[in-house]
């Protein structure tokens, strides 16, 4: 039983020793500069701001694109089709993809998109991320409105409300907090994401906000800078990865947060 | 029928008109709105399958350029235009089942610790603590194993290792060689750290799911906690566990940016998990930009559409033994 202690012992100091390192190393090299000034050729100055823009771009359209399929998916699942044969193939099928290896979704982008285009681009990572966004939205708001209760529905149907009507304005009500979880964890999971967009949006070390054309995003930043021989890049690569691991951190705080809220009330 | 009982409530027949037409809208509304949902659920049916026909097409130059023998072949070698998977399949088995061999123990031992003797006010903080280790993305493992594990894993480590088992007679071939820091021990303990909370936190769920009867019964006859959780709880969610070790499976296997870092993407099998080695997505987060050619290419999506089969197979039992083990608990 003592060793049960010492393997939670053990499962905690790994998350104390990987934050601890991220913010000695990260801390020291975050300035105003980071967030205002370009990536910088290597022996230079300068900061992560094309990366940063990237990757706010890129999360925002996949979370635009994801959503709205994933909730409506969902939708289906948990309102029109609770027992029928598709709810549980597409459940089974989602449940795959939701852990599907995502280096796998980047190839698959790959070949739809960027190959018959001909040039990687920012629209393709943003759909590579979309594709990890929908499983995570389909199944929370199955979830979510799975546990909504069948009273409010009766009771929508009972004045006459069509059903359209009372999934929008009454179950997505009462789900509405589950769902905004669901989404924010979403945010978390495809911010960090890096395999997806190597041969999607690539990356540019020129900024812009091109969709069309290769984009830089943070994780791939860091990709490169970690595995490159400059210490000053190397260095931006901690400040990178301090900043998305405190965002992906918030975030699933705030979603749980969120999540717990739900459940009292 | 219906105009009979319409004069009979004494509406205007315009009123009426309307009326049908605001119903005629709703249900309208309704029935787009329900394909609508429709379309999407099928859309992700289409994904997944769209997925798999991608990469079968892409692959087809390779399947047919080198047949079966890609699947055993060692060789990688873009010059000659010679691939082979083997080194690449070895590299992901071998990581992935040294991070279970670390992962599922330590795992349990810790679901074991949350639900039956953490006091009550620490189960949620710890929970939580563990359960933010798999919310860290990957990369962030990545630039941390490659800065910080490796090199402490070379130095205090992997000499260690060696001089220990050294002199043992089978054991010495799996601690051969110099030590690099990186390699393949590398890549199978962060991994191992990525998946425990996967494990952790369902090995939890299905522990918390045993009727508290039978484990006050094993109590009252005088058992100590471990021969509880042994004896009582384990038989019990033995599917569960299996389900929950499954699908961490099936995250280390696929698992990419971490284990590029510190593999060493070297296309060799060496019997030593100190050496450097490769595993399939390593091999494609490495190679795929920089491909020339399309046979190149094809063989990196045939990698791709390897290591999609195997996740597939992995995660689809996980799926099906946490559904048998739900539709129990109820």
């Amino acid at each position: 039983m003592g060793l049960s202690f010492a393997a939670t012992a053990f499962g905690l100091g790994w998350l104390v020793l990987i934050l601890g390192v991220l913010l000695y190393e990260g801390f020291s090299g975050l300035s105003l500069k980071v967030f205002t000034e370009m990536t910088p050729p290597p022996g230079s100055d300068g900061g992560l701001l094309n990366p940063i823009i990237g990757s706010l771009l890129l999360t925002s359209l996949a979370v635009a694109i994801g959503t709205p399929i994933g909730m409506l998916a969902g939708t289906y699942m948990a309102e029109y089709g609770r027992h029928d044969r598709l709810t549980s193939i597409v459940r089974f099928i989602n449940d795959i993809l939701l852990s599907a290896p995502s280096i796998v979704i980047g190839l698959f982008v790959y070949e739809i998109m960027v190959y018959p285009m001909g040039h990687f681009s920012g629209w393709a990572g943003a759909v590579a991320l979309a594709l990890i966004v929908i499983p995570v939205v389909v199944r929370t708001t199955e979830d979510m409105l799975t546990l909504v209760p069948n009273a409010l529905r009766e009771a929508a149907a009972s004045i006459g409300l069509p059903r359209a009507l009372m999934i929008v304005r009454i179950a997505y009500r009462a789900a509405r907090a589950g769902i905004l979880t669901g989404v924010l964890l979403a945010v978390a999971r495809i911010s960090g994401e890096t395999a997806p967009l190597l041969f999607t949006a690539l990356n540019n070390q020129f900024g812009g906000a091109n969709m069309n054309a290769p984009i830089s995003s943070l994780p791939v930043v860091i990709f490169q800078f970690a595995l490159s021989p400059y210490a000053d890049w190397q260095k931006l690569a901690w400040t990178g990865a301090l900043i998305i691991t405190i965002t992906v951190l918030a975030l699933s705080i705030v979603a749980r947060a969120l999540a717990a809220t739900g459940k009292q009330s | 029928m219906v105009d009979v009982a319409l004069t009979g409530t004494g509406a205007l027949p315009e009123e009426m008109v309307s009326r049908a037409r605001v119903l005629d809208r709703l249900r309208l509304g309704d029935l787009v709105f329900r394909n609508l949902t429709r379309a999407a659920a099928i859309l992700v049916l289409i994904i997944l399958s769209g997925v798999i026909i991608a990469l079968v097409s892409g692959s087809l130059p390779a399947l047919r350029a080198f047949g079966f023998n890609f699947l055993i072949e060692e060789r990688w070698n873009p010059v000659t235009e010679r691939f082979g998977a083997i080194a690449p399949i070895y590299g992901t088995i071998v990581t992935s089942f040294l991070a279970m061999f670390i992962a599922v123990p330590v795992g349990l031992m810790i679901a074991m610790f949350l639900t039956e003797l953490c006091p009550m006010s620490l189960r949620r903080p710890i929970g939580i603590a563990i359960e933010l280790l798999a919310g860290i993305p990957s990369i962030i493992y990545g630039i941390w194993g490659l800065f910080v594990f490796a090199p402490f894993l070379q130095q205090y480590v992997q000499p260690g290792l060696i001089a220990l088992f050294g002199n043992v007679p089978i054991l010495s071939r799996l601690f051969e060689g110099p030590p690099y820091g990186i390699g393949m021990l590398t890549a199978g303990l962060i991994l191992a750290i990525m998946v425990l909370p996967f494990i952790t936190s369902i090995s939890r769920d299905v522990f918390e799911a045993v009727p508290p009867v039978l484990k006050e019964a094993a109590y009252g006859v005088g058992c100590t906690t471990w021969e509880v959780v042994r004896y009582v709880v384990l038989p019990y969610t033995r599917v569960g566990v299996i389900g929950g070790v499954m699908l961490g499976l099936g995250r280390a296997l696929g698992e990419t940016m971490a284990v590029t870092f510190v593999i060493g993407n070297a296309h060799k099998i060496s019997a030593s998990i100190l050496a450097p080695g490769t595993t399939i997505s390593a091999t494609i987060a490495n190679e795929f930009t920089e491909a020339v050619g399309d046979l190149y290419t094809s063989s990196l999506i045939a990698l791709g559409l390897i290591l999609f089969v195997i996740t597939f197979i992995v995660l689809a039992i996980a799926r099906y033994l946490l559904l048998r083990i739900e539709r129990r608990i109820g």
